[in-house]
């Protein structure tokens, strides 16, 4: 039962984006379309599962003083190799992405499952709490995407939904505002506000 | 004159915060009273301002495509471009480290007053992303790079210094329980966000 909660936890009690307020950046920015941020939360999830797990083989052979610059090769390295999958499949969604596939390496996600969790934990545990937190991250990147991209351009994943319903044709508009940068930190807050009066120990 | 440009345009137009979201987790945590936050502002400005002319040389004297011509002929068509990611956090981790010893040794008054927020640096996405808008702009000449990196520097300052004043004063506001703290935070920056949006297509 306990693997489960390592599972469950970071889906809504213990969110990373909502809860721990971490790797906010990139959920912000990649969000304007349902394409680029479900590619970035299947990116992070992967090595946010990845770091996890090499951490934790290797966390009673890494020295306490240089723990930070070790994370932060084993990190970089996954992120190299996401990267260059990506150029290799997916060469728009990565044009689009740009920096923000580089900026994994230093996404708080990352960073803070390793030390809070990978570093003290067994591999399998580590694994799983990665996936939690991958998943945590990912539902809340593909629910700002999916708002922004049907409200902002009318369309989902490129497929022209508000057309195809025949609502232009009564006098809707396309908001432009959803697609604009600080429409996602709103949103964002809206989903807070949500989250947290559902959770009531959560108010601070 | 360009310099001016892209100095205003890293400022105001590009700022990291409002216009890219970069660095939002140390913006979101630190951003409490207006001190700490200066001070946190100041030592990325001067992080930024070392590490993007240091990865500016490095980029274009060895890793991007071409560059490490100047060797011998034979290597003109040789391009470590992939590698750029995991040299710019190596060489950011590690200047960090440095400036911090050096403050230390120096200028213990300032070693205090940055206390631990130095070392956090490191993993901030404001300077990452620093060095990889750099790279993807490509400034002509190391002049541009540093301008670019003061401006940036000096936006994020602004932004933390400016949405720390707004909390001291939100203490004794009344607003919902569960907006309040994380949740009124994002809003609020997204405002901002829009103000800042009116600098849109500004040039001088």
């Amino acid at each position: 039962m306990k693997n489960f909660d390592l599972i469950k936890l970071p889906f809504s009690k213990e969110n990373p984006i909502l809860v721990q307020v971490l790797g906010v950046c990139s959920c912000l920015a990649v969000t304007a379309q349902l394409k680029p941020a479900v590619v970035m939360a299947l990116s992070v999830t992967v090595v946010v599962v990845l770091a996890n797990v090499i951490v934790s083989l290797l966390r009673n052979t890494i020295p306490p003083r240089i723990r930070i610059i070790v994370q932060l090769v084993v990190v970089s390295t996954l992120v190299v190799l996401v990267d260059q999958v990506l150029k290799a499949y997916v060469y728009d969604v990565s044009k689009q992405l740009s920096v923000f596939v580089g900026l994994i390496i230093t996404n708080c996600i990352v960073m803070g499952r390793l030390e809070a969790f990978a570093m003290v934990q067994k591999p399998w545990a580590s694994f799983l709490d990665g996936l939690g937190n991958g998943i945590g991250y990912s539902v809340i990147l593909i629910a700002l995407g999916f708002v922004r991209e049907l409200f902002g351009s009318g369309t989902l994943w490129g497929y022209p939904v508000m057309e195809k319903l025949g609502l232009y044709n009564i006098g809707y508009e396309n908001n432009g505002l959803m697609i604009m940068p600080p429409m996602a930190l709103i949103l964002v807050g809206l989903i807070i506000w949500w989250h947290r009066s559902k959770n009531k120990d959560l108010c601070e | 004159m360009d310099y001016i440009n892209i100095f205003i345009k890293s400022i105001f137009v590009d700022n990291m915060i409002f216009a890219f979201f970069l660095g939002m987790c140390s913006y979101l945590a630190v951003s409490k009273t207006v001190k700490t936050s200066a001070g946190l502002g100041i030592a990325v400005t001067f992080v930024l301002l070392i590490t993007v002319p240091i990865n500016y040389l490095l980029n274009k004297y060895f890793l991007a495509e071409g560059a490490l011509a100047w060797i011998s002929p034979s290597l003109a068509d040789v391009d470590l471009s992939f590698l750029s990611l995991i040299m710019f956090i190596a060489v950011i981790a590690a200047i960090v480290q440095m400036v911090e010893m050096i403050v230390e040794k120096f200028s213990p008054a300032l070693y205090n007053s940055l206390g631990i927020f130095l070392p956090l640096i490191a993993v901030n996405c404001a300077v990452m992303s620093g060095s990889l808008f750099m790279q993807e702009r490509g400034y002509a000449n190391i002049g541009e790079a540093s301008v670019f990196a003061l401006g940036s520097g000096i936006g994020w300052f602004l932004a933390i210094v400016a949405i720390a004043a707004i909390r001291e004063k939100l203490r004794y506001s009344h607003i919902p329980p569960a907006l309040r703290g994380v949740g009124i935070t994002f809003i609020i920056t997204g405002l901002m966000g829009l103000a800042f949006m009116s600098f849109m297509g500004f040039k001088l």
